[in-house]
C-alpha cells in the first residue's frame, strides 16, 4: 500500500470464496492484530478474482498487471531472510491504461502445498497471493494470505509411551501416556505409578512444551514455549500410588508436528512432567509426542443443527455459520452422540 | 461436574491400574526425614567464648546409617559442610545465615553481647535449620560423605576424614 499519503489512485481486492463455502479461520498475525483467513489444503485449486478500483476519473498506466502465488519461509531472527518455496506466476493484464474499475478471474489450478502455514516465534511460513501492478517508478502491490492446513489420516501405529524413570534409591516412577500420536483434538490420558519415593513431593504437573527450531548443522537456534501447565497432583504420594492425567489437547494453541521443513526449521511437541519437593526442587522427564491435524467432521452443517435443534425451526442459512463453528463439531465427535443436548462439555 | 461415564467415553476413561496394598498405603512413608536445630548453648568465657547448637536427626531413609542420632555444632562446622559441598557436588548450596562480622567487633566498642546475644542466637538457630533441612533432603547431598560426617559422627575429626561418596547400605 502507499505510504505517501496522497492515497492512491488505485486500490484491489481479492474475491476468493463468492459462494461462501469455504471455511475460514481467525488468525494472529502478531501482539495486536488478527485477520480472518481462507483455509486451504494441499492440492486445491487457487482461484478466484482480482477487483482492480481505480479512483474516479483517474487513469493508471502500467507494465503490466502480474499475479503471484508464493510460499515462503520468514526466518525472523537477525537477519531476516526469506525462502521462497513456491512461487507461481500468471500475467493478468498486458501493458497499457487502466482507465475504469475491472474485475479479472484467475486460476492456479492443482496447486501443491506441501506445508501447513506456520506464525512461529522466529519462523514465518506463509502462502500468499500478490497482485503486482507494474509502473515505471513504483509498483502498486497488494497481497492477500491464505492459510493451509495438513491433514493426515490415523496413524497406521500409535504405541503407548511407558517407561520407567528416576534417580536411583530417591525416586522411582513409571509413567504411561495412551498414545504417541495425538491429533489436536485428542486427549493425553495416562498415569504416573510411583515406585520408591524417598523424597517429600509437593506437587506434580504436567507440560506441553513447543521447541522450534530454526537452522541447521551448526547453527541451530532453538526457542521453547510452555504452551500449557496444568497440575495433576497435590500433596505427597506413597509407593503404590497410581495418578491419573486427562489432558485435552483442543483448549491450547497446538500445530502439528513440523519436521525439518524445507530443511530450514521444524517444529516440535514435548510432554514434561515435572515433579516439585518441599524445597521447590524440579524433578522432570520430558518426552516427545508427535502431533497431527485430523480432518473436522462437519461437513454437513444443516444435518447437524437439525439434531441440536430438534425442538425449534431449522435455522436460515445465515444464522448457521455463526451458531455451528468448526470447533463446536470438532468437541462433538469426542462427546458421545446422546450428550448433544444439556451436559456441557469437560 | 457429572461423573465420567467410562462405557459411553472409553477413549477418555482412566488407564487400568494396580490397586495400592494395605501395608504401602499406611505404612510410615518411606521419606522420613526430620532435623531440627536446638539448645544453643555457649561455651567459654571472655573473648574465647563459642555457642553451639544440637542437630538431631530422625529418618527412615536407609542412606542414613543412624535412624536417630544428636550431634553438637557450631556455626564454623556449617561453614565446613558448606565448602565440602560446594567443592565436591553438582549442587548449588543454600546460602549460610551470616557471619555477622559487625557483632564481633571487640566487646569494648558494643554495646550489647555481640554475637552471644540471646535474639542474634536464635535468629541464627533458625537459619542454620533451614539450611541442614535443605541440604540433607537433596538427594545429590544424601550421596556425600561429608554430609553424613556432619550428622552422625559425634565430632568432626579433621584429621581422619576424607571426602567420598556414601552409596546405600
Amino acid at each position: 500500500m502507499d505510504i505517501l499519503g496522497l492515497g492512491s489512485k488505485v486500490d484491489a481486492d481479492f474475491i476468493l470464496d463468492p459462494q461462501g463455502q469455504r471455511k475460514q479461520i481467525d488468525v494472529k498475525i502478531d501482539d495486536t492484530k488478527r485477520s480472518s483467513q481462507y483455509i486451504y489444503y494441499d492440492g486445491e485449486d487457487v482461484s478466484g478474482t482480482v477487483q482492480v478500483k481505480l479512483k474516479k476519473n483517474s487513469k493508471v498506466e502500467h507494465q503490466g498487471i502480474r499475479l503471484e502465488f508464493i510460499g515462503q519461509i520468514e526466518m525472523l531472527n537477525d537477519r531476516s531472510t526469506i525462502h521462497e518455496f513456491i512461487n507461481l506466476s500468471k500475467l493478468l493484464g498486458f501493458p497499457g491504461e487502466l482507465t475504469d474499475s475491472s474485475s479479472i478471474d484467475f486460476n492456479f489450478g492443482n496447486v501443491e502445498k506441501p506445508y501447513e502455514s506456520y506464525n512461529g516465534i522466529n519462523i514465518k511460513l506463509r502462502y500468499f497471493l500478490r497482485l503486482t501492478i507494474i509502473k515505471r517508478f513504483s509498483n502498486n502491490v497488494f497481497e492477500r494470505d491464505i492459510c493451509v492446513q495438513q491433514l493426515s489420516q490415523y496413524p497406521e501405529i500409535n504405541n503407548s509411551i511407558k517407561m520407567e524413570v528416576g534417580i536411583e534409591d530417591c525416586l522411582h516412577i513409571e509413567f504411561e501416556y495412551n498414545k504417541s500420536k495425538y491429533h489436536l483434538k485428542d486427549v493425553v490420558v495416562g498415569k504416573i505409578y510411583f515406585l520408591l519415593v524417598r523424597i517429600k513431593i509437593k506437587h506434580m504437573e504436567i507440560a506441553i512444551i513447543k521447541k522450534e527450531n530454526t537452522g541447521t548443522g551448526p547453527n541451530i537456534y532453538a526457542e521453547n514455549e510452555t504452551i500449557a501447565k496444568y497440575e495433576i497432583m497435590d500433596g505427597a504420594p506413597v509407593r503404590g500410588e497410581s495418578i491419573p492425567i486427562r489432558l485435552f489437547l483442543a483448549g491450547y494453541e497446538l500445530t502439528p508436528t513440523m519436521k525439518d521443513v524445507q530443511r530450514k526449521f521444524s517444529v516440535r511437541y514435548f510432554l514434561n512432567l515435572v515433579l516439585v519437593d518441599e524445597e521447590e526442587r524440579r524433578y522432570f522427564k520430558q518426552q516427545e509426542i508427535f502431533l497431527w491435524r485430523k480432518q473436522d467432521k462437519d461437513t454437513d452443517k444443516t444435518k447437524q443443527s437439525a439434531k441440536q435443534y430438534a425442538h425449534y425451526q431449522r435455522p436460515t442459512p445465515a444464522n448457521q455459520s455463526e451458531e455451528n463453528p468448526t470447533e463446536n463439531s470438532s468437541v462433538n465427535e469426542v462427546l458421545s452422540s446422546e450428550n448433544n443436548s444439556d451436559i456441557p462439555s469437560d | 461436574m457429572a461423573t465420567i461415564d467410562a462405557d459411553n467415553r472409553r477413549e477418555i476413561a482412566r488407564l487400568p491400574s494396580r490397586p495400592i496394598s494395605l501395608e504401602d498405603r499406611y505404612d510410615p512413608p518411606a521419606n522420613f526425614l526430620e532435623i531440627e536445630v536446638l539448645n544453643p548453648e555457649t561455651h567459654g568465657f571472655g573473648n574465647k567464648r563459642y555457642t553451639d547448637y544440637e542437630i538431631r536427626m530422625r529418618t527412615n531413609l536407609p542412606v542414613f546409617r543412624l535412624k536417630e542420632c544428636s550431634v553438637r555444632r557450631r556455626y564454623s562446622d556449617f561453614e565446613w559442610l558448606r565448602k565440602e559441598l560446594e567443592r565436591d557436588s553438582k549442587i548449588v548450596v543454600p546460602s549460610l545465615p551470616s557471619k555477622a562480622w559487625q557483632r564481633q567487633v571487640p566487646a569494648f566498642l558494643r554495646r550489647d553481647d555481640g554475637i552471644f546475644e540471646d535474639e542474634f542466637i536464635e535468629e541464627r538457630r533458625k537459619g542454620l535449620e533451614q539450611f541442614i533441612n535443605k541440604v540433607a533432603g537433596h538427594p545429590l547431598a544424601q550421596n556425600e560423605r561429608s554430609l553424613h560426617v556432619f550428622l552422625q559422627d559425634t565430632t568432626i575429626d579433621h584429621d581422619k576424614y576424607v571426602p567420598g561418596k556414601v552409596r546405600n547400605s
